[in-house]
């Protein structure tokens, strides 16, 4: 029970259960779906941006609570980033649900809750799908796998 | 006394799977993914290790006796199969790489160089993928072919009057459908559906990747024009499968990979080609994994079909029993006719947090969309569904387990 707590703990099962941002977004300046081909797992991320950085984020989707939270924290996370800034999180996101080891900075206090993952080696792309789909909106692309 | 009439013995033959016997955070190990892939017996293991330190060389091609030796046992591999599947004769049996290569071979050689242009394929909507994509790529490569689709019911069954119907438009060349599906457990009526498609001149293939490990299969008795199975579900190793064919289809179908073993005569120019099955099995054989579906199949043999039949059946009534007790579970179709496969889905879960937290008990189950992707969508499933699939070794008790962690799920994920 205690190492499931690792993958389910109090924040992500908040998350989970109720989403922040679940919605589509009025005014969509970049926008992209991620599936998990081999779940059915999928994140729709929608951004609106102001003089280049993140105003607003969003998303829509469906999966197990680890990909749905992953989603929620993550449009509370990116709030007023540029998008160079919120490319390094994200990647540092992934990072981090790979190999648990959480990195500095005040917006990991939240974050740091998907580092569980790196121990169900099988979950890590369910707490990575919302990440690289925010990259593959951010870079202009329609779609992401996390496979 | 008569083994095929003993009733199963789940504990001793439990004995003969080493993995079983492990344990997980100090809990018994319990595999409810044989559908997936199936444990190993020491009888399989053992088979192997004597064929490599006992028996082994390269076959088909050496004039040693080592050679002879490995020769003859590989063709008593083939010569097992055969019986297995109860076919007339021992070249009607190919072996491949598993039912994913035995139904590419149909799709190339077959459906290459049989079918014509105009004629179509039908499917059903509950084919795993093996079974699906190797015709949507015949379909694709611009030869003419078509592909349709026959319908399943709302209870997982394949719907005869849409089989029916899609024949009647005359174009049909190959029904190809499975014999039970690896999500619903649906068996489907094998000879009723040769039947159909031999009345509009249609060929018919059977996926036998799971209906192998669960019933006889007599090829002959369905009138199976293709049969297809794989090894590693049937407690054998990977890398090993069985394509069954009508020795008249065999012998018109070109060769689907070309190299050594499979050529009559070879200049630079062109080639001649052998006689099946050695047409139809380019390279090195799988010879140590066919010394261990041997093994596996003489295994199964052993303690008989009918009382593996009869020990499932056990099961699936105990599942139907005590899985839908569970509050908020809801079982993904509802076929008559069913094998020990069972998908479902949890209200307070998704199957994925499910499979998670059931294995923190050592319990095995797939989530996801099992290589069923279309299945999924027809039943309205896009999240996929949780699967406990079970083998001879699976005991009452272990459906138990599961059903318990499946109560604690729902309120640790309330
Ligand atoms: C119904 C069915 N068909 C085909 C296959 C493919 O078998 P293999 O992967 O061994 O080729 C499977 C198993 O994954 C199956 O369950």
């Amino acid at each position: 029970m205690s190492d499931l707590l690792e993958l389910y703990p109090p924040e992500i099962r908040d998350h989970a259960r109720k989403p922040r941002n679940r919605r589509r977004l009025e005014c969509v300046d970049a926008t992209a779906r991620g599936d998990n081909p081999l779940c059915g797992d999928r994140v729709e991320v929608f951004l609106r941006l102001e003089d280049g950085r993140i105003a607003e984020a969003s998303f829509l989707g469906r999966g197990c609570d680890v990909s749905q939270a992953s989603a929620s924290m993550l449009t509370g996370a990116v709030g007023g980033l540029g998008s160079k800034a919120a490319l390094d999180l994200s990647e540092k996101v992934r990072e981090m649900a790979r190999i648990g080891t959480v990195p500095d900075g005040e917006r990991f206090e939240v974050l740091r809750s998907l580092a569980g993952a790196a121990k169900f080696p099988s979950r890590v792309k369910c707490a990575t799908l919302a990440w690289v789909t925010l990259e593959a909106a951010l870079r202009g692309g329609q779609e992401a796998s996390s496979e | 006394m008569d083994l095929a009439l003993a009733p199963l013995d789940v504990q001793r033959i439990r004995q003969d799977f080493p993995i079983l016997s492990q344990t997980v955070r100090g809990r018994p190990l319990v595999f409810l993914d044989s559908g997936a892939s199936a444990q190993k017996p020491r009888q399989v293991m053992d088979a192997m290790r004597a064929c490599m330190e006992t028996a082994y060389a390269n076959v088909h091609r050496g004039a040693y006796h080592l050679s002879e030796v490995a020769t003859e046992n590989h063709e008593a591999s083939r010569e097992a199969a055969r019986r297995f599947l109860n076919a007339a004769r021992v070249e009607e049996i190919i072996l491949t790489g598993g039912s994913t290569s035995a139904i590419n071979l149909v799709a190339h050689s077959f459906g290459r160089g049989m079918l014509k242009p105009g004629q179509r394929v039908l499917v059903s909507e509950m084919e795993h993928h093996a079974n699906l994509v190797p015709w949507q790529m015949l379909r694709d490569d611009g030869r003419g072919i078509g592909l349709g689709f026959i319908r399943i019911t709302d209870a997982g069954e394949l719907d005869l009057d849409s089989l029916h119907a899609e024949l009647r438009k005359g174009d049909v060349g190959l029904v190809a459908v499975t014999h039970m599906s690896n999500v619903l457990g649906t068996v489907t009526p094998a000879g009723a559906i040769a039947r159909m498609a031999h009345e509009h001149g249609a060929r018919v293939l059977f996926d036998g990747s799971q209906a192998a490990v669960h019933r006889r299969v007599d090829v002959q008795a369905l009138d199976a024009d293709f049969y297809a199975f794989t090894g590693h579900k049937l407690y054998g190793p990977t890398g090993i499968g069985v394509l069954y064919a009508k020795h008249e289809l065999l012998e018109a179908m070109p060769p689907f990979l070309g190299g050594g073993d499979m050529i009559e005569t070879v200049t630079l120019e062109r080639s001649t080609w052998a006689a099946p099955p050695a047409r139809f099995e380019a390279g090195t054989p799988p010879i140590i994994e066919a010394a261990g579906m041997k093994a596996a199949i003489e295994y199964v043999e052993a303690i008989g079909m009918e009382a593996m039949e009869a020990h499932e059946r056990s099961l699936v009534d105990h599942a139907m029993r005590v899985l839908p007790e569970v509050e908020g579970l809801t079982l993904v179709g509802s076929a008559q006719d069913r094998g020990g496969v069972f998908s479902f889905s949890l209200d307070a879960a998704h199957p994925h947090d499910l499979s998670t937290f059931v294995d923190r008990r050592g319990i095995c189950i797939r989530a996801g969309r099992h290589c069923a992707e279309p299945l999924h969508e027809r039943l309205g499933l896009e999240s996929g569904s949780a699967r406990a699939s079970f083998g001879l070794y699976t005991t009452h008790g272990e459906i138990d387990a599961l059903a318990e962690a499946l109560r604690e799920a729902r309120r640790f994920f309330a």
